[in-house]
């Protein structure tokens, strides 16, 4: 009896110093063994990750970051932090992480050089309006007085004349920097921006601006889309996209996503 | 009272003396004539007595008027005083009417209808009716001299200053014009000339100016100087400019 | 022995008949070779079909050319409003800067000033200054719109040209023109407005031409702070299409435009290089 108890104990722990151990997949491919080092910005800014305090969970990349650590088997004292620069993660290179997550598109350029993890976030397209229309309800109909603006290379410009049909025609600039101009200029209400971008830009760079909707996400967008960066050839990234993959499939990625970047943003989706 | 009288007028360019001090008369009626070598000052003259150049010293009588008060108008002196040039005269963007009219409608503030006739006869009397809607590079140079003088004669000058109006004028064409300053004379119009045309000053001229240097070295009749000179310069000048 | 005058020509005039036919022939001949070329040697180069295809897209370039023509009505607007401008504005400054009267000394320095600012500023730079800076102390619309900044930018840079142009125009009137209209018993104003200033600006309309077909081009400088012109429109296609056969359709349209301008502004040119001689 107490043989079997012992043995039961005895297998009970070991499978405990597994799990905590990174389990079957992850074994022996992170960087530390029994860790599991997370870059990210440098600071970490809103809503991606709250205060500048990744260790908390609190923020989409935070919360997305320990939810990939559980699934992967790893517990939360074996997350470990680090900070690195953007610029300087996707330079091709040995890293000193696991995974980077700092609203890294994932493109086919970038992909030559570092790894990426499926996506853990497709950007949706939201809605950036300057001090002067701030009122505007989220609903097309409303959107449809606004002058528009919009960088004339993406793919806001076809998104705004299909959806939004403005009465006026749109202005259209080369870059972001150009349109925040126009807004605070206030020739033009309202540009369409990924929703990270129209976050960012009406925090950051333009005074009195508000994000006062988002579209739902359409992969059809050719959307920009996050994933985690690794270095090149790490075996580590079947682990996490498995990790991605379940999330995805038991709707718990999303569920963070709407609690991180629909509810604390304040964005609400637009009708 | 003297038509036009200059007293110890001085111009110059810079340190450079153009006109050194000349004292000059002119009466009603009378053809003076400038002569002297290039660049003894007698465009420099002319231009001065018009109001064109400022003067630095000495005073231009018109009439008894001194009219070379600083900061005087000199539009109403101009109008009485016209002048025509050795070239560029017309305004080669309008006809010769519409060159002869300018003046009299801006200045006078007639209208091409009352001015009209009037010029149709100066046109006629100078012989040049038929070319009276022709472009200046549609005439010839003496054409254009003579319808320079015409265009001078509409606003009805006292007094007319020539500045080698032949002088960039083809041989043949010289005749023209000059009988056009002597018909003019014979009309009783006062005139001062600048000229190289020695045959011509000494018919014509009722007096002869020679010039050198900016100064009046010698004048009188056109007999005096032309056929007794007393200063060696102008015996000189004379020798070269008749040969 | 004589030689017989053929077709009642002589013998210099034969000769160089024969001369203008050889050179005439050497002309076609090389013409023909140089096309040649092109036409068989670029296609053999390896990367054409690549070009051929993302510049010279027959089915983009149908597709895309009606919307580019529409465009392009923009560029003619913002033309035909800031043409009259410019011309005006650059006068003015011409006139400012040859202000003779003392009391008009602060008129010059500005006139000075304003060309020396804006014939050294890119245009550009003076677009984007002016289309954004001015709308942004908070002018409130329609007083804000790019089309008007931007369109002063444009005149203000352009009158800056066009006053040089206009000076040096008022220059080449011979100054006896001036003392013939002074000695008739004009003001300087009337001397100005009747004698001189008609016969500058005859001067330089040739001049005055290449300014225009640049300020043509120059247009498209406006996309930049927000309108839809024809360059903004090509680009817009471009990365719909993700190809550059709309700005090769845009060229297209600016060529059928500026081509038969600047022929006309070269035949003034010449013209006027034939008076003068
Ligand atoms: N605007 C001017 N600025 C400076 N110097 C001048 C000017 N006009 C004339 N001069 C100078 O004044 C002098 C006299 O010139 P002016 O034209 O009066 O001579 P002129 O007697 O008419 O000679 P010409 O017979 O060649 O016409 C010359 O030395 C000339 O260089
Ligand atoms: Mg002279």
């Amino acid at each position: 009896m107490s043989k079997r108890i012992l043995v039961a104990a005895v297998s009970l722990a070991l499978m405990a110093t597994n799990t905590i151990a990174g389990g079957h997949c992850a074994a022996d491919k992170t960087l530390t063994a029994g860790k599991f080092t997370i870059a990210t910005g440098n600071p970490a800014y809103y809503p991606w990750v709250l205060d500048d305090a990744p260790e908390s969970g609190q923020g989409f990349e935070a919360a997305v970051a320990y939810a990939v650590a559980k699934e992967m088997g790893f517990a939360e004292q074996d997350v470990v932090w680090v900070r690195s620069s953007f610029d300087e993660a996707i330079q091709p290179g040995v890293k000193n992480f696991d995974v980077n997550m700092q609203q890294y598109s994932i493109t086919a350029e970038r992909d030559q050089v570092v790894d990426f993890s499926l996506p853990y976030y497709t950007a949706p397209m939201a809605v950036l309006v300057g001090a002067s229309a701030t009122d505007t309800k989220p609903t097309i109909a409303a959107l449809k007085s606004l002058k528009w603006g919009a960088v004339g290379s993406t793919t806001a410009v076809q998104k705004i004349a299909s959806i939004i049909q403005p009465t006026n025609d749109p202005l259209l600039y080369g870059d972001n920097a150009d349109v925040n101009a126009a807004i605070s200029a206030n020739q033009i209400d309202g540009a369409m921006f990924d929703l990270p971008t129209a976050l960012f830009l009406s925090a950051v760079m333009i005074e009195g601006s508000k994000v006062i909707g988002q579209f739902p996400a359409a992969s059809s967008d050719n959307a920009d889309q996050f994933g985690m960066l690794m270095e090149e050839g790490n075996p580590l990234k079947a682990c996490v996209d498995e990790a991605l993959t379940s999330m995805i499939n038991s709707g718990s990625l999303a569920s963070i996503e709407a609690k991180w970047l629909q509810d604390t943003t304040g964005v609400p989706l637009i009708k | 009272m003297h038509k036009i009288e200059l007293h110890g007028v001085v111009k110059r360019f810079g340190q450079n003396t153009v006109c050194d001090g000349i004292d000059l008369t002119v009466e009603k009626d009378q053809m003076v004539c400038l002569i002297g070598a290039s660049g003894a000052g007698k465009s420099t003259l002319l231009r001065c007595i018009n109001l064109l150049e400022p003067i630095e010293d000495g005073e231009i009588y018109l009439d008894g008027e001194d009219i070379s008060i600083p900061g005087l108008n000199p539009q109403r002196v101009r109008a009485k005083i016209g002048m025509v040039f050795q070239n560029f005269n017309l305004f080669p963007h309008m006809t010769a009417f519409e060159n002869t009219m300018l003046a009299p409608k801006r200045v006078q503030g007639l209208s091409k209808s009352q001015l009209k006739s009037e010029i149709e006869e100066l046109f006629e009397r100078f012989e040049l009716a038929d070319r009276m809607h022709n472009y200046p590079d549609q005439l010839s140079g003496g054409q254009q001299q003579r319808v320079a003088i015409v265009r001078a004669l509409a606003m009805k000058p006292e007094v007319m200053l020539f500045d080698e109006i032949t002088s960039a004028l083809d041989p043949q064409l010289v005749g023209d014009v000059l009988d056009v300053l002597l018909k003019l004379k014979s009309q009783g119009m006062t005139m001062v000339l600048a000229t190289h045309e020695m045959q011509f000053a000494r018919q014509a001229a009722d007096k002869v100016c020679f010039l050198k240097d900016g100064k009046i070295i010698e004048e009188g009749s056109s007999e005096e100087i032309f056929g007794t000179p007393k200063r060696p310069e102008t015996k000189a000048f004379l020798a070269r400019a008749l040969k | 022995m004589p030689i017989p005058e053929a077709a009642g020509m002589t013998r210099r005039e034969r000769y160089e008949q024969k001369q203008r036919l050889k050179s005439l022939l050497i002309a076609a001949a090389s013409t023909v070779c140089v096309i040649m070329a092109l036409v068989i040697l670029v296609p053999m180069t390896p990367g054409w079909e690549k070009v051929q295809k993302s510049f010279f897209d027959g089915t983009v370039l149908a597709k895309t050319f009606p919307k580019l023509l529409d465009a392009f009505t923009v560029n003619v607007m913002i033309f035909t409003w800031s043409a009259p401008a410019i011309a005006i504005l650059g006068l003015l400054i011409a006139l400012a800067r040859d202000a003779k009267s003392p009391a008009l000394f602060p008129l010059r320095i500005f006139g000075a000033a304003f060309t020396d600012v804006f014939r050294g500023v890119p245009v550009i730079l003076t677009v984007y200054l002016i289309g954004f800076g001015i709308p942004g102390l908070g002018l409130p619309r329609p007083w804000n719109s790019p089309f008007i900044w931007g369109s002063l930018a444009l005149v203000l840079t352009y009158s800056a040209y066009v006053a040089e142009i206009f000076r040096a125009g008022i220059d080449s009137v011979h100054p006896s023109q001036r003392s013939a209209a002074l000695s008739l018993g004009l003001s300087e104003r009337q001397v100005m407005r009747d004698v001189i200033l008609p016969q500058a600006v005859r001067n330089v309309v040739p001049s005055q031409m290449n300014m225009l077909i640049a300020l043509q081009k120059d247009v498209s400088l406006l996309s930049f702070i927000g309108p839809v012109e024809i360059f903004r429109q090509a680009g817009v296609f471009k990365s719909l299409f993700a190809n550059f056969t709309p700005y090769v359709g845009a060229a297209i349209i600016f060529l059928i435009v500026t081509i038969p301008a600047t022929r006309y502004a070269d035949y003034l040119m010449a013209r006027q290089m034939r008076e003068r001689r």
